[in-house]
């Protein structure tokens, strides 16, 4: 079991400028890629014998819109969305995690189907959950929505009440789809504390 | 002559081999499958989206109902995500209770696979023998938290409360006379400590009684031996975690290679099996069951000898006692913030996987600081074994269907959301 420090220097030494950043939080180890390298990065993590990451154990979606809106002072990412790839290696017991950040208005990254397959439905998800195209995965079609779905659901300016709802009418002698007839509500606000906030001495 | 050509079939939503909702669209030549289509969702609820508007804590319900048959598990992966973006520990007892109910869940987990598979493919008392122990585990958490099975148990620092010094009796009905109850009740005599011992001295018996049923069973060999075979490089291709990799030949258990709770202080073996088919599975299956029954006695032995608090003493994450809180105006403002704000979890992101019975349950946690999660992603094992089934059904015939379906053991809670 190698160190994150020395996955770090490895995985810098071998793929240098790709990794933008690399960060470690709580004992794991997080690279922030190249969002157009992201098929390459993979295929090395993949292969190469000292890091080798045999399985993909999680992909998927992250919607930054709104992060931190509450306090000011929490530092936002630039591009709206990022796509998460937990990456683990049964022979060194070691796990990564791969962060690709994308922009709002082509949400497009490669597809890492060829290097691991098990990244076809985690692909898939993300694609219908955040609407985040796969270029080159064999297959993109909704996995977890209705047939027929609009939007994309796990979006942050998607409302958690929905759109629609379904109802069966009487008179078509069929279900139907009409606007909400509920209201959205918050029960417990979303608030910020900082650190030492209700303190014995604040 | 006429025109063969190969048709389509459906297969579900309520089938019910299909183990829940799964619809397949099934393209065969004869009785060969050519393709399998899953087409999953039915059960979507959005658990994800719907945890990232409440407070932490009271997302921990959500995480019984995903895969409804391992609770426990579950909630183990998502407090332990918690825990480590707060960076607190539990403290030691309420770690070995986390492992012997973990374990507890485990033979549920697996009693119910036993008793549903063998249905599947004709075992039809399996599946009686099965819920009759089921029976005895679900007591256990009822009396340890009131609920048969969604037990919101485990909390962030520990567990909800320690564990009951008496189980609750029957008492005699219409059916039951007193001297039916008297003997129902003899093994309730005792503390929950007492009753789980007692399950464990006769569990290994019943596990002995299924395998006289089916390991040599030649039905049930034909029906198993060779279905569904997954070389150990495409298992790990495929994401396969837990006993689907397991029967594949690769020693990969997180409670060993990665130990978490109290599993590093504890004796037991993993089970790994030769062809990777759905036999060898089954065989993996059935030590498992033997192995969680030493865990779960290593941990009664403990936890009879090892009193003391099950709950971090952090007035900032866990509910100050009800006597604290009569007379104590602070920790009657503590009491009330936590269940109505919540409390923030410093901002960060964390992963963190616990071995659930299926498989590998992982919860990815991204905080910004507030009372509420930023991101939740909850990695179900079941998702990425199920999206391999055309793999492994390919070539096979349509009966081989229900028994692959069986073997991947799947729940549609924890595959839809």
């Amino acid at each position: 079991m190698a160190t994150n420090e020395v996955i770090a220097a490895r995985a810098t030494q071998l793929l240098g400028d790709a990794i933008i950043n690399t960060k470690e939080h709580r004992g794991e180890i997080t690279f922030e890629i190249d969002a157009s390298r992201v098929r390459e990065v993979c295929e090395s993590f993949r292969d190469n014998p000292s890091l080798q990451c045999e399985e993909l154990i999680d992909l998927c979606g992250v919607d930054y819109s709104t992060y931190g809106q509450e306090d000011p002072s929490v530092p936002r990412p630039s591009k709206r969305f990022a796509v998460v790839y937990h990456l683990l290696s049964v022979s060194h017991n070691h796990r990564i995690r791969l962060k690709a950040f994308i922009g709002e208005d082509a949400p497009v990254i490669d597809s890492v189907v060829d290097v691991w397959a098990s990244a076809n439905w985690f692909e898939r998800e993300a694609f219908d959950l955040f609407g985040i195209v796969f270029e080159g995965h064999p297959d993109l079609r909704r996995i977890l929505t209705d047939y027929g779905f609009i939007g994309h659901p796990f979006r942050k300016d998607f409302p958690l009440i929905g759109n629609v709802e379904m109802r069966y009418d009487p008179e078509k002698g069929r279900v139907v789809y009409q606007p909400v007839t509920i209201d959205a509500r918050t029960l417990v606000p979303r608030v910020i504390r900082g650190e030492g906030f209700g303190d014995r001495d604040s | 002559m006429t025109e063969i050509r190969n048709y389509t079939m459906n297969f579900g939503p309520q089938h019910p081999a299909a183990h829940g909702v799964l619809r397949l669209v099934m393209e065969m030549d004869g009785e060969v499958i050519e393709r399998l289509d899953p087409h999953i969702g039915l059960l979507h609820r959005g658990t994800e989206k719907l945890a990232e508007n409440k407070p932490f804590n009271q997302s921990i319900g959500y995480m019984d109902r995903l895969d409804y048959v391992s609770m426990m598990c579950n909630e183990h992966g998502y407090v332990r995500a918690i825990e480590k973006l707060l960076g607190i520990e539990p403290p030691e007892r309420a770690q070995y209770i986390r492992v012997l109910f973990d374990e507890i869940t485990r033979i549920l987990n697996h009693l119910l696979w036993l008793g549903t598979h063998g249905l599947d493919l004709g075992a039809m008392t399996m599946f009686l023998y099965c819920f009759r122990e089921r029976e005895d585990l679900m007591d256990c958490y009822e009396a340890v938290s009131g609920a048969r099975m969604h037990a919101t148990y485990y909390r962030p620092g520990g567990v909800y409360r320690d564990l009951p010094n008496k189980m609750p009796q029957y008492e005699p009905t219409k059916i039951h006379g007193k001297k039916d109850v008297a003997r129902m009740n003899e093994s309730r005599q005792g503390s929950l400590l007492d009753f789980i011992w007692n399950f464990t001295e006769r569990f290994p018996g019943c596990v002995d009684d299924y395998e006289t049923l089916l390991t040599d069973n030649r039905i049930w060999k034909q029906r198993t031996v060779g279905i569904g075979v997954v070389t150990p490089e495409r298992a790990l291709q495929l994401g396969f975690t837990g006993v689907m990799v397991r029967g594949s030949g690769i020693e990969w258990d997180l409670r060993k290679k990665r130990p978490y709770a109290a599993y590093d202080r504890i004796d037991f073996d993993i089970p790994v099996g030769v062809t990777g088919d759905c036999y060898d599975r089954y065989l993996v299956r059935i030590e498992e069951m033997r192995q969680s029954n030493r865990i779960i006695r290593q941990c009664v032995r403990w936890l009879k000898q090892n009193p003391g608090l099950v709950m971090a003493d952090n007035r900032k994450i866990s509910p100050p006692s009800r006597g604290e809180m009569k007379g104590d105006m602070e920790s009657l403002i503590h009491h009330f913030k936590l269940f109505t704000e919540g409390y923030c979890v410093p901002e960060g992101e964390a992963y963190a996987a616990v071995e659930a019975p299926k498989g590998e349950f992982g919860c990815y946690v991204i905080s910004d600081g507030a009372n509420k999660p930023y991101r939740l992603k909850i990695r179900a094992p079941g998702f990425v074994h199920l999206s391999s089934i055309h793999e492994m059904c390919r070539g096979h015939m349509l009966a081989d269907v229900v028994a692959v379906i069986g073997t991947q053991d799947i729940v549609f809670g924890e595959i839809d959301r």
